[in-house]
Formats: structure tokens, sequence, C-alpha cells
């Protein structure tokens, strides 16, 4: 089935202006296991019958992984030509499920004549929830224990904590935090481009040592809200061969399980 | 005026020649950086600077390192007023001039005594916790040798200070029960009363000798301890307000854009640009170096950044990087960074600034594994205590190994050019971005 999600450009062809911009990025798009986590919270979308397009083939990365691998000119190629099509298409206002994406259109655009209200999907989500747009249905994760795994580049990177909790608490189930939480929150192991090579020599794994943390906690269910940090967390669990009873989630693939979507 | 008096004046001032003429020479070092606009109010800046340096504020977040650090702090601080008293009372001959000032002089005398004891014991459990405990971050290999020295000399030097000045109280009540001539009946020792019993025996002069030996300890110690300063982590005691003052205010996760790059991919990207007319003249013809290979391409801040660490390690152990095993410390690169400063300072107090050496900070501090494991992602500088930024000098290290020596991991350099080619770190098809609303 398909999902009949509309470009920008088709928008503009029959004259309508959405109210946000679904910024799906590279992972989002091309990663098997994101691409998941992109249907279900276009779904919810839909759902809430919010008026968003896409850019499709017109989407381009952010060139995060560029600028913090150190290549700042494949970075602002990749940031000016995306902005070129942001801003021929008038753009305002941006959601993504992305925190890299976030982070990086929201506070490294606007120097190069991109400004746009960028917010993450979690940020979305409970304004949806606050206007009254959107219930989430209990039931589902009742009495489930999750725990949120904070991204970087949403926690410390954009000091966004209480959002993506916020979620939790509406799904009926407990919230139970690691030790290495909020501000705190070790890294997954992904940022910094870190996600497209091998580490460097150490005695174990990023993800291995926040895995284990929050195997600590003995969660049914591990959350976050960032496609690499669910690559990085779900590599983990399965390297711990926990994978049966432990699942790794994005809070919007949550929500559209809870909501039966 | 005696000889006693004349030669306190002359060490005194001795000893603040020294220390300006050596904060100078940090400041010229700090100046071989690059001018840098602070970010954004005077007022924010201020605010920060008033919150995290003053009121310590990220201190606590080890609770009790936090308190016993702020003990000791406010205990120093307060303490060093006395020091005015006997600037005084050294230069003129006098004895407790203040004394005048009757119960509220005692009741000052009474409180320095009180903190005086608790910045002792402070310090006697701060040397145990990091001589005997077996705290990691206090075992990384970047300690080895003078930063652990460095650490406890300071320690040290701090129990002897409060001890001297408590033994001088001492002494000096005993004289004044003596009702011997100058010891002017003044002060009040809630802490010294309880072991001056032990001077009970002795006799007048054995008793001045130890009041004074122990006052001329206690203001050369301290003329001596301001001289260390520039050579120890402990500048952070001066350097960390105007570190915070000047410390990042934007979110943590924004990363500045290089202005000479954005120059460049302009041009490219301007069809009406002629790529063979020379650049306007407000582009300097100076070839910019891009990133940084070495502390003169590191900015000011990041160079004041580097005299202000404390080396207490905070940013390390919370470090992805460092907590798995590799090798990279973002406090061992601020204290190379710093390191490489002194080594270029002084080559240039040798040979005049012209002077360039060799080396790099990039290469022969740092190395390419240090920094290429760094995963962004601002633990470092949310746990820093006084808002230090390695994040920002691992980033300009990295795009000079990128930028500067074309010299990307294989895997990275293959990212690069899927993201060139194909507007995605990975080998798919821009054509494709929409495929997985029909994958549902
Ligand atoms: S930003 Fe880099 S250096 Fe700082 S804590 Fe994270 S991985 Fe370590
Ligand atoms: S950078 Fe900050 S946290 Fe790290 S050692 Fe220096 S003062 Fe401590």
């Amino acid at each position: 089935m398909s999902l009949k999600v509309k470009t920008m450009a088709e928008m503009m062809a029959s004259g309508q202006t959405p109210e946000v911009l679904f910024w799906v990025g590279c992972a989002g798009s091309f990663d098997d296991r994101a691409k998941k986590i992109t249907i279900a919270f276009a779904k919810i979308l839909q759902h809430a019958q919010v008026s968003f397009a896409v850019l499709g083939s017109e989407e381009s990365c952010t060139g995060d992984p560029a600028k913090r691998s150190g290549n700042e000119f494949l970075f602002q190629m990749q940031a000016m030509q995306n902005i070129m099509v942001l801003n021929g298409y008038e753009v305002k206002k941006i959601v993504t499920a992305c925190p890299h994406c976030f982070n990086t259109l929201k506070n490294e655009y606007p120097a190069l004549g991109g400004n746009y209200l960028v917010l993450h999907h979690t940020e979305f989500l409970q304004q949806l929830i606050n206007e009254g747009r959107l219930t989430i249905k209990g039931g589902v994760f009742k009495g489930k224990r999750i725990t949120f795994h904070d991204p970087c580049y949403l926690g410390r990177g954009n000091g966004i904590y209480e959002a993506p909790r916020e979620l939790i608490y509406k799904l009926d189930s407990e919230l139970v935090e690691m030790t290495n939480c909020k501000a705190r929150g070790f890294c997954c192991g992904a940022g910094g481009a870190q996600m497209f090579k091998e580490a460097e020599k150490g005695n174990k794994e990023v993800n291995i040592e926040r895995t284990e943390q929050a195997l600590e906690v003995n969660p049914d269910i591990i959350s976050t809200g960032c496609p690499f940090c669910m690559t990085m967390m779900t590599d983990g669990v399965k390297m711990k061969n926990k994978e049966t009873q432990i699942k790794v989630y994005d809070i919007a693939e949550l929500i559209a399980q809870a909501n039966d979507l | 005026m005696g000889a006693e008096n004349i030669i306190f004046l002359l060490l005194f001032l001795v000893a603040f020649t020294l220390f300006f003429r050596n904060a100078a020479k940090i400041k010229r070092n700090i100046f071989l950086g690059k001018k840098v606009i602070p970010e954004g109010s005077k007022s924010a800046r201020l605010k920060t600077m008033l919150k995290v340096a003053l009121g310590q504020s990220k201190m606590t977040a080890k609770p009790v390192a936090g308190i016993l650090h702020i003990l000791v702090y406010a205990g120093f601080v307060i303490i060093n007023l006395e020091m005015l008293e006997i600037v005084i009372d050294g230069i003129f001959g006098t004895h407790r001039i203040f004394s005048f000032a009757g119960s509220f002089y005692n009741s000052l005398i009474a409180s320095f005594e009180v903190l005086a004891l608790l910045v002792l014991v402070s310090c006697l459990l701060f040397f145990i916790r990091r001589n005997l405990l077996k705290l990691s971050r206090f075992r990384k290999p970047e300690l080895n040798g003078w930063p652990r020295n460095d650490a406890n000399f300071i320690l040290i030097t701090e129990v002897f200070l409060m001890s001297a000045f408590l033994i001088m109280n001492a002494a000096d009540a005993t004289l004044q029960q003596q009702q011997v001539q100058h010891y002017v009946q003044s002060g009040c020792f809630p802490v010294s009363s309880l072991f001056a019993s032990l001077f009970i025996g002795l006799d007048t002069s054995t008793l001045i000798f130890i009041e004074r030996f122990c006052w001329w300890f206690h203001i050369v110690g301290i003329l001596v301890f301001l001289n260390y300063l520039p050579y120890s982590k402990h500048l952070h005691i001066i350097l960390s307000f105007p570190n915070t003052y000047f410390s990042k205010l934007k979110p943590k996760g924004e990363l500045n854009n290089m202005e000479s790059v954005t120059r460049e991919v302009k041009l490219m990207l301007d069809p009406e640009a002629n790529p063979y007319a020379s650049p306007p003249d407000s582009v300097s013809q100076i070839p910019e170096r891009f990133g940084a290979k070495d502390i003169f391409d590191l900015n000011r801040i990041q160079l004041l950044n580097a005299y202000s660490c404390t080396e207490c390690g905070r940013c390390t152990s919370e470090c992805p990087a460092n907590n798995t095993g590799k090798k990279l410390s973002p406090r061992k690169i601020m204290m190379d960074v710093r390191d490489r400063l002194e080594e270029v300072g002084k080559a240039i107090d040798k040979n005049g600034s012209n002077y360039k050496d060799e080396k790099t900070l990039l290469g022969h501090y740092i190395s390419e594994e240090e920094i290429l494991a760094c995963t962004t992602c601002n633990a470092c500088t949310q746990a820093c205590p006084i808002n230090i930024d390695p994040l920002s000098i691992i980033i300009e290290l990295r795009r000079n190994l990128l930028m500067e020596e074309s010299k990307a991991p294989a895997e990275w350099a293959g990212m690069l050019t899927n993201i060139e080619n194909n507007g995605a770190p990975w080998q798919f098809s821009q054509a494709d971005r929409l495929r997985w609303s029909e994958e549902n």
C-alpha cells in the first residue's frame, strides 16, 4: 500500500501550501530500519490530518556528517543547495525525525541564508497533543517499562529533554531512567560521522557500553528519537542476545502502535 | 620603618612585578591566536560568568567534590582579605592595624579561623581522594609526571598556609595573655585556642619567634603561590572568570560555519561569477589555512580555554570515546594546547616573535587517532565546570586534517564522495528518496 505522501513540487503545482515540511533525511529515506520510523511518523501526521509535504528527490543530505568529519566545504555546498530549494518553495516550518538534520537545519543554516522554524518530531507531536489534534490511546504499552535514550543532538545539543518524555508518559507506560540520562546522557557512538567508519582502537564499542547501561534498568523497550541511535541500540541489543526480550523503538513508532496506525 | 619592613616591601614589589610580567606573557601567548568576536550580549556573558565562575553552578554535578571545592574557594578568597592587614602591618611595622574595629574585627578573625580549618580539612580530603582513592579520572596517563605533582603541591601548600595562619594566631593569643607589648588585645580565636594550651609553658621570645615565623611564612607563601600560578593548573582561580565570560552561549549542537569557505562556496554556486576574476580586495590574498594545525590557527578563546583548564578530568570521565578505551581524552587535548602554547611562547622569548619551529600541535602533540575518535557528543563541554570547549578544537583539527591535508580515513572518503555525488552518505540514488512511501 502506498502512503500517498505529497511532495512540495506537487503541492506547488496544485496551488497548495502545506502546514509543515517533513524533512525525511538520508537515514529516514534509505536505511531499512529508519524507513519504518519515517512511515510511522507520516501515518501519525495523516491521522492527525496535518497537511504536510516532503521534498522527495529534491531533498539532499543536510551535510551534517560532512561538517562533523571536518569537510566544511562539502557541508556548505550541501547547505546552500538545500537552502535554494527550501527558499524556492518559501518553506517556513520544518519537522524532522532526525536530531542531526534538526540541529543542522535549525542552528547552522540560518547564517547561510536558511531561516526556518525547525522542530524535532517529538516536539511537533507534543504540540499536536497540546492543541488537541492528536490523542494517544493508552493500553498497548500499559505497565511496560520504557527507557529513553537521549540523542546527543536533541538533548545536550539543543536542550530538548522533556518533549520525548512527555510522550512516553502519555503511553500509560512506566518511564525508567538510566543513570546517565538527560544532560548526562551517554552517546550511542554514531555522532560526529562515526556512523560511517570503524571506531578507533579501544576496549569496547560505544554502543555496547550504552546498551549495557540501558539493560541495567531492565526495560521492556528502549526508546529513542534518532535513526542513528536506533541503529546503534538495535545492534547493541543484538550483540547482547536480548533482541527477543527487549525491543528498540522510536517514539513515533510507539505512538503509531498505540493508536493502531 | 625598620629593616624588616623594608625587606617586606621589597619582597612584595618583586613578587608583584614578577607576577605581572608572567601575566603579560600569558596574554601575549593567548594573542598568538586568531581574533574572535565574542558571542551574544555583554549582559548575557556577565550572567554566565557570575553563575558558572563565581557561583560555581556546575561544580555540584559531583556533590562531594563540588561542596569541598566551594569551601576551599570561598575560604581561600575570604581569608585573603586578611592580606590587606598583613600588607599594611608589614610595611608600617604595626600589629593588627584593623583591631580598632573591635568586635567587628574579632568576629572577622573568628570567621577566618573557622574557614581556615574548613579549607585545611577539605584540602586534606582532596589529597586523600586524589592519591589514595582509585578514582579513574585521576589515574589517566595525561596526569603522569608534572600535572600530578602540580595538583599535590597546591593542596599541600594550602594546608601549610592555613596551618601557619592558625599557629600564628595561637602564638599571638598566648602573647596577648602574657601582655607582651606590641601584641594588642584583639581577635577572637575559636579554632587556634583549641591548641593554644600547647604554647603556655613557652617563654616570650620563643613565642614571638613562632608568631613571626608563621606570619612571614604565610605572607611569603602567598607571594610565592601567586608566582606559581602561571606555571600551574591553579591559574584557573583567575582565568575561570574571563573564560566563562567568553564561553559559548549558542546551543551546544551548533558548530560555527567557516566564513572563508562560505565565500568560496558562494562564488562556486553563483552562475554569474567569473571563475578567472581575481578575488575582491576584501578576500585576503594570503591563503588561509583551513582548520587548525597549530596553536596559531586556533582562536584566542580556545587558547584562553587551554590556560584556564583545571585538569579536573570531568570532561574525560564523561567522554564516550575515552570510556571505551580510545586514546582520545578531552582533558589531554586542552593540556596539549597549553603545553604547545607554552613551548612556542618560550621560543619567542628566546628568539624573537618571528621564530617558527618544525613542530605542530596536530602531529607532535595530538594524534589523528585521537581526534578521529570524537563523536561530537558534547559530554565534555557539558561536564566542564568552567565551560571549556574541547570539541571546538577537535573540529578545527579535523578540518585541517580533511581539507588541508586531505587525509580522511578511507571510509569517510567514501561517505563524502557519496554525499557529493548522490546527496546521501550511502550509495543510493537521490531519485529514490521517496521510495519508502511505497514500501509500507
Ligand atoms: S564531544 Fe568528543 S571529546 Fe567531547 S566527550 Fe564527546 S566524544 Fe569525547
Ligand atoms: S576541560 Fe574542563 S572538565 Fe576538562 S579537565 Fe579542563 S577544566 Fe576539567
